[in-house]
């Protein structure tokens, strides 16, 4: 019986919702299989801050990890729970693209699922979506849902 | 000094549009501050008796000089691992979403970025001629060690509150530390520090600013009342510190790192198009170092000039870089002491110079063909330029010859320049004037709307004695802090060996990313 993990993205929106319930259909169709849910604040430690920013920072990081806690992953894993999977939950910062990724590496996951967050604007096609530099680095196959 | 704010304000709110036009307003504020504070400027600016060494540009050369050698060169020996350090090299993954040293370092530079490394030069350049460049560099890379300890103290001694902010700077370090090596008078420090960081935050760090910045403007689009420069300003810093409209500082602070690089790279530009004259120009910085090449003041006046420059430049000393420092996320404050010592380096080290390059390459400058010797004005008090201008106008000038359209560059930097300094120095005279007078909203924002005002008193008035005055204070900040960075090396030093102990053990080991 092999074990296999699937690394889902959310991020509160319908993508990610689809993403969780196609990962949920496909660990049901296996034996052994675990979703690890992530949650990814963008966040780098390149940009500029002012030193009001910097002093209320570790404030700010404690709320925005309680925030994804309580208003996207805890009900996502709960949610997953209780449809008879087995699930982990992570909240981090940085950029999404790296962090899934390396996630990924470090359970040793089989894919890395995350739904097609549209284009949005100027921004994202000069600099391409997450889910367009997740599939140009990533380690493991990536599955996008549309 | 609460009562004394608040009579400033009040005297300020009521007849403001009228400053600009009444120049007798002007006069009696400006004669009201000579009288009361001509003397402690005087005291701050003295000479040494029998030169023309003011004594102030000694103490931070001779402090920055003993951190040197008390700490075996650390600018040198930990430059490499400062550029680690930024790079996130030794940063935990686990921490992610903190301040990284990254983001303390840029926001310390923001700063002390601004127009000494613009004007001041420029001054530094017309008065002591190139030989300046060198004790400028020289200072600068002694200043190192100075914000290396200042730094190191200021992320070991902050307070760390229950709500998960970081309050940090000298006051702390000299209450905290003093009382832990049970040396007396911390306390004492501690307040006159604050007195004079509230002071000098008004004052160089605020009307300076403002007021060089619309000496900028004015320049450009020709004369028109400072007030309206001055109320623009303290309309937009307003909305930042007040309203906390963070979209507007985030702008600014993208911006000026930028107009930063730009600045360098321009530079860059016009030496690599001459660079037949950089030999030259190298003869002419180290052989006028050390002769004068015939400028005012000969060869004291070209030290005097770099040297003080070079503090009025990177702050190294002042103390201010320690607030700003101590934000950083991280369980060694060595770390960030280390990353701190890049502060005066990219500052001075290499702004500063790349501007005297260009000045010195430019031809600006004038010289006898005869002697090969720099002309002297007709007041014999600087070197006589080619269009007559000192100051941000020499540098622009200088940079013309490059490029023709840098001029309007210049202004826009000077302008960010100006905007995110105040922007700095707002944070700092908040932090010591919650340290004298307690924390509360109520009691930060009377210190927020005097620092607005002063915005328009700068921008508004002619006031040099004001702004002598606050320049006094800025070095009135570093008398104290050396004093305290004397009695607390020690700290640091075993801070420095414990770290770098465990960094060559194998201890203290890269992250992987």
């Amino acid at each position: 019986m092999s074990k296999t993990t699937f690394v889902v993205g959310i991020d509160g929106s319908d993508a990610g919702e689809r993403a969780l319930a196609f990962a949920k259909s496909r660990a049901k169709a296996g034996d052994d299989c675990t979703i690890a849910l992530c949650y990814v604040i963008e966040w780098s430690p390149f940009s500029f801050q002012t030193p009001e920013e910097n002093e209320e920072r570790h404030k700010r990081r404690e709320e925005e990890i309680s925030m994804a806690h309580s208003r996207v992953l805890d009900p996502a894993v709960e949610a997953t729970k209780s449809d008879g999977c087995q699930v982990t939950g992570t909240v981090k910062h940085g950029d999404a693209a790296e962090i899934l990724d390396n996630l990924a590496k470090q359970l040793g996951a089989e894919q890395i699922i995350v739904g097609r967050v549209g284009a949005r604007g100027l921004k994202e096609r000069v600099f391409g979506g997450v889910t367009g530099r997740l599939v140009a680095s990533a380690s493991v196959p990536v599955t996008i849902i549309p | 000094m609460k009562k004394l704010f608040t009579a400033a304000t009040l005297a300020t709110l009521t007849p403001l549009a009228t400053y600009a036009q009444e120049a007798t307003v002007d006069e009696q504020i400006n004669a009201a501050f000579s009288s009361s504070t001509g003397w402690f400027v005087n005291l701050i600016f003295m000479n040494i008796p029998g030169t023309s060494f003011p004594w102030i540009v000694m103490w931070l050369v001779i402090g920055a000089s003993i951190f040197t050698v008390y700490f075996g060169l650390i600018q040198v020996r930990a430059f490499g691992h400062a550029i680690s350090l930024v790079k996130g090299d030794y940063s935990d993954p686990d921490d992610a979403g903190e301040v990284s040293h990254f983001q303390a370092l840029t926001t310390a530079l923001s700063g002390t970025v601004g127009l000494g490394n613009i004007a001041g030069v420029a001054v530094a350049v017309g008065i002591g001629g190139p030989g300046a460049t060198f004790w400028m560099v020289l200072a600068g890379l002694l200043g190192m060690a100075s914000k290396f300890t200042e730094c190191t103290l200021g992320v070991k001694y902050r307070n760390e509150y229950p709500d998960g902010t970081v309050s940090g700077g000298p006051m702390y370090y000299m209450v905290k530390g003093f009382k832990e090596r049970n040396l007396p008078g911390g306390g004492v420090l501690a307040v006159l520090f604050s007195v004079f960081c509230i002071l000098g935050a008004l004052g160089g760090g605020n009307m300076f600013q403002a007021n060089q910045a619309h000496a900028q403007i004015s320049g450009i689009v020709g004369d028109y009342p400072g007030w309206m420069t001055g109320v623009v300003f303290a309309i937009v810093v307003f909305l930042v510190i007040v309203g906390g409209i963070k979209s507007i500082a985030s702008v600014t602070e993208k911006v000026v790192p930028f107009m930063g690089v730009m600045y360098v790279v321009v530079a860059f530009i016009i030496l690599l198009v001459n660079y037949d004259k950089i030999g030259w120009a190298f003869g002419q910085i180290f052989a006028g170092a050390f002769t004068g090449l015939g400028v005012a003041g000969g060869f004291v006046g070209a030290l005097i000039q770099g040297f003080k420059r070079a503090a009025f430049s990177n702050e190294a000393g002042v103390g201010s870089a320690a607030i700003a420092h101590s934000a950083v996320r991280t369980k060694e404050p060595v770390t960030e002491g280390v990353v701190s010592l890049l502060e005066p380096f990219i500052d001075t080290v290499v702004i500063c110079t790349m501007t005297a390059l260009v000045i010195t390459i430019s031809g600006v400058l004038v010289i006898d063909p005869a002697t090969g010797l720099y002309v002297l004005n007709e007041a014999g008090s600087s070197i006589q330029t080619t269009d007559g201008s000192s100051g941000v106008q020499l540098t622009s000038a200088a940079f013309a010859t490059g490029f023709s359209w840098f001029p309007y560059v210049l202004a826009i930097a000077v302008i960010l320049f100006a905007f995110s300094t105040m922007i700095s120095w707002s944070y700092y005279g908040l932090k010591a004037w919650t340290y004298l007078v307690g924390e509360g909203k109520t009691k930060e924002l009377i210190f927020k709307l005097i620092f607005c005002v002063f915005i328009v008193i700068g921008a508004a008035a002619q006031l040099g004695a004001v702004i002598d005055f606050s320049d006094a204070m800025i070095f009135a900040m570093a008398v104290v802090n050396i004093t305290a960075l004397y009695c607390l090396m020690p700290v640091v030093k075993r801070e420095m060996e414990s770290y770098f102990g465990r960094l060559k053990s194998g201890e203290i080991v890269k992250h992987k990313h």
